[in-house]
């Protein structure tokens, strides 16, 4: 065995490895909480504050997250079904439904059981965390916390630390949070400790600059990772391990991976012919098939608007200054989770910017039933788009959740017209 | 004159009750928003503000006219292209009335009620070169810094408005509007007081048209028609009839059609509901004195109304919907939604449970804006009524 095969056989491919085997670790430590009775956080992937709540050794639990693998595990059809008997409409969020029957079969879920919860942390990052922490208010009488972010005004109006504005916003997430922590003393009885805070803000930082590093070096022909699929499973251990030395561990090795597959030009399929963006939320419930739609033509996904929403905004760098760990936890939360709502609502010229960056030939929307937030502004979007950059783009709609309204031959019909298109826009462009 | 006073309704003084409620009717429905027409041939500014609550009185304050944009019974010939599937139809039709040029704004507002409407921000400000923005009242209704953001937060749109105005709005000024604004609100209460009292000298979409008749002018002008119809609707000749008293609860942001409250008039009485609750959401008097941005955010946050939209663990939810049954002597209830509305719908299935828990009849029912049969639901409304009333 050559040197090189060996050093590939040893970092690439290792942080998909790693990625699931810490997924899968995390899930079995929440069922053995469960299984003992233990309780936990219930949080979202846009400001989760697992920074703070591990201050109080709070366990995470995400439910989207939960849901989301009940698509990809393939048996989401049977939660949702039991949300709608119980009463749920077909034409709301499916991740709310399949924690709903998640909650009523007393947290049963494939990956393992779900512990209950001690308390909810909810951002406004998407008005839907907030119906769906009622749910749980109403059926554990719960705690449940709203921590309020102000976003964006309007387009191209974001303030920064020492605008007035800002400095308005940040004192009142920052008395949220110190209100947050007087509730975290009285659940779990722990005293809060800054020192703490500093430490698990240190791990934070190290995932923050990883989780960066890895978006930029993306930006290399050919593409280090598949940002539908790859991204994924990256976005799991973002989200589950933040905070954790395991966590930033993993983004300083992921880094080291991307950087060894630029350096030897190695991609995620044979022949990268479509360099494109993914926006939206990936369709679940056929997930590998969604990619294969596009990788059989040569397109990879090299970037996504789904990596900057569902990381909560990391994907921005922002970094915790760990003199001033309180102020700047919320200087950082009020920084990343209003990026990732731009990320949703305005974020027409970032796309642009990132079709430059990353040397895109074509955008791909996926707006789905399941979520307003992320796909109501979707086709003026790309209307906007079109006006502004000549990039082509597709439009497909679908479900995160519901296969009822995924289908799969239309998806199909549209993914090919849109590849035909560009290979004869590349010969045109070639002068053939 | 100036154009503050300008009537921006036909001519109404003396005329009889029927030909005001008449004049209401065809207003809230008439997709050309003549009374806007009106105040801009005046030169006049305009803010529209999406639902459900706007501080109106920061405009008002300013010389504009505040337009509560909700929706209208058009068809989104040129919006629907804008939008995706699965959204609810007030979000198109109020972005159609802009862009086929039926309102014109200097300004538009909207707010983080729910994921799509905090989504019309962006879109509205990418089709139009006026401001537009997202007024973030605060969602965490229930820590003790809510009031203070929410004050600097109506100083930034003061501060936006006044651009727009040309001038700043004084102090003073925003106390003349708060004062004009808590009698408007005196005055809906008056009216929803007929309604629950003595129902049948005021039916739901009768009250209703009056009452939506205020976004549409200057509240100056509302008041005075107010003070005006209020003694009509008691004298009115109307005798009590053995119709049972339900709430309507699902009308707080899409609302629905006319005819479809007058289906229901046709068979019960609602004694109450949260139809527009956004005119209405402040319930007691503003204070005049002191900081009136401060009284402002105080009063949206402690002396107000609820809906589906405001997460605050003093109001839970179930709570305040059987709390207006009980006020409104009421039996019965309409749990309503718009299609494709994710906190009404969501909200539908608490408040069935709550009603079931406690022994109280309830209809359960989507609608759209812009439905035009209504047989189906008449039928079931007067089959839910005759179950309650012969059973």
């Amino acid at each position: 065995m050559t040197k090189s095969r060996a050093h590939d056989e040893g970092v690439v491919g290792r942080a998909n490895k790693d990625g699931a085997q810490l997924f899968r670790q995390w899930y079995q430590e929440l069922d053995r909480l469960a299984q003992a009775g233990g309780k936990a956080a219930y949080v979202f992937v846009m400001g989760s504050m697992a920074e703070l709540l591990r201050v109080f050794d709070l366990p995470t639990v995400f439910p989207e997250i939960n849901s989301l693998q009940t698509a990809v595990r393939r048996v989401a059809d049977e939660y949702l079904t039991f949300a709608e008997d119980y009463g749920y409409s077909p034409d709301i969020c499916g991740y709310v439904k399949a924690d709903v029957a998640l909650q009523l079969q007393g947290g049963k879920h494939p990956m393992g059981r779900i512990p209950k919860p001690a308390l909810a942390v909810l951002t406004n990052a998407c008005n839907t965390y907030i119906k769906w922490g009622e749910f749980w208010e109403r059926m554990y009488h719960i705690p449940v916390f709203t921590l309020d972010i102000p976003g964006t005004r309007a387009a191209g109006a974001q303030t920064w630390p020492g605008d007035a504005q800002f400095e308005a916003d940040r004192r009142y997430v920052q008395a949220q949070i110190q209100d947050l922590i007087e509730l975290c003393q009285e659940i779990t009885g722990i005293s809060f400790d800054i020192d703490r805070l500093r430490e698990i803000l240190g791990h934070a930082n190290e995932m923050i600059r990883g989780w960066r590093g890895a978006l930029e070096l993306n930006r290399s022909v050919p593409a280090v990772f598949n940002a539908l699929t790859d991204g994924t499973i990256y976005l799991g251990v973002a989200n589950a391990f933040r905070g954790t030395p395991q966590g930033g561990r993993y983004f300083s090795d992921l880094v080291e991976e991307m950087e060894y597959k630029v350096a030897h030009g190695i991609g995620t399929i044979g022949e990268e012919k479509h360099r494109l963006i993914f926006v939206g939320v990936p369709c679940y419930p056929i997930f590998r098939r969604f990619n294969e739609l596009f990788s059989e033509w040569g397109g990879v996904f090299v970037a996504s608007t789904y990596l900057w929403f569902a990381s909560g905004g990391i994907n921005l760098g922002f970094e915790y200054d760990l003199d001033r760990p309180l102020e700047s936890l919320a200087e950082g939360t009020l920084i990343s989770v209003r990026d990732a709502m731009d990320s949703m609502f305005f974020q027409d010229k970032a796309l642009i910017k990132m079709a430059e960056d990353y040397k895109v030939d074509g955008v791909v929307y996926h707006p789905i039933k399941s979520c307003r937030t992320v796909s109501t502004g979707l086709a003026d979007n790309r209307r906007a788009l079109m006006a502004a950059a000549d990039i082509p783009s597709l439009f497909i709609e679908s479900d995160m959740m519901d296969k009822r309204v995924v289908s799969e031959a239309q998806l199909k019909n549209r993914i090919d017209a849109f590849f035909e298109g560009l290979n004869s826009r590349k010969l045109q462009l070639a002068g053939v | 004159m100036r154009k503050e006073k300008i009537a921006l309704l036909p001519p109404w003084k003396d005329k009889p009750l029927e030909e005001i409620l008449a004049m209401a009717r065809d207003l809230l429905e008439d997709p050309d928003f003549p009374t806007v027409r009106r105040w801009r041939q005046a030169e006049g500014k305009v803010v529209g503000h999406f639902q459900v609550y706007f501080p109106e009185e920061i405009v008002h304050a300013a010389g504009l006219l505040p337009l509560k944009i909700r929706g209208a019974p058009l068809e989104a010939t040129r919006s629907a292209s804008l939008f995706g599937s699965y959204l609810c139809s007030i979000l198109k039709t109020s972005l159609e009335l802009a862009l086929s040029g039926r309102v014109e704004l200097e300004m538009f507002v909207t707010h983080p009620i729910c994921d799509a409407a905090r989504n019309l921000g962006a879109i509205w400000g990418r089709n139009f070169n006026y401001p537009c923005q997202i007024l973030y009242l605060p969602q965490n209704a229930n820590s003790t810094y809510a009031a203070t953001y929410l004050r600097d937060e109506y100083q930034r749109l003061r501060e936006d408005v006044e651009a727009i105005a040309g001038q700043p709005i004084s102090d003073d000024a925003l106390r003349n509007s708060i004062g004009i604004y808590n009698e408007n609100r005196r005055l809906l209460a008056e009216l929803y007081t007929i309604k629950r009292e003595r129902p049948w000298l005021l039916a739901v979409d009768e009250a209703y048209a009056l009452m939506l008749m205020g976004s549409l002018i200057r509240r100056e002008e509302h008041n005075a028609l107010l003070h005006y119809v209020l003694p009509l609707i008691e004298a009115r000749e109307a005798r009590s009839q053995d119709r049972i008293r339900v709430v309507f609860e699902g009308g707080f942001c899409e609302q629905p059609p006319l005819d479809l409250l007058r289906v229901l008039a046709r068979s019960v009485y609602v004694v109450d509901d949260d139809l527009m609750i956004g005119l209405r959401w402040i319930l007691e008097d503003v204070p005049i004195e002191g900081d009136p941005l401060h009284n402002l955010a105080v009063y949206y946050l402690d002396h107000s109304s609820y809906s589906p939209v405001q997460h605050d663990l003093r109001k839970p939810k179930e709570e305040m919907l059987l709390q207006r049954i009980r006020q409104a002597g009421a039996s019965a209830a309409i749990v309503a939604a718009a299609k494709m509305c994710e906190p009404g719908l969501d909200e539908q299935v608490a408040y069935a449970q709550m009603l079931d828990e406690q022994g109280v009849p309830y209809f359960i029912t989507e609608f759209e804006e812009n439905m035009t049969s209504f047989d189906h639901v008449e039928i079931q409304i007067e089959t839910f009524a005759e179950n309650i009333l012969f059973y």
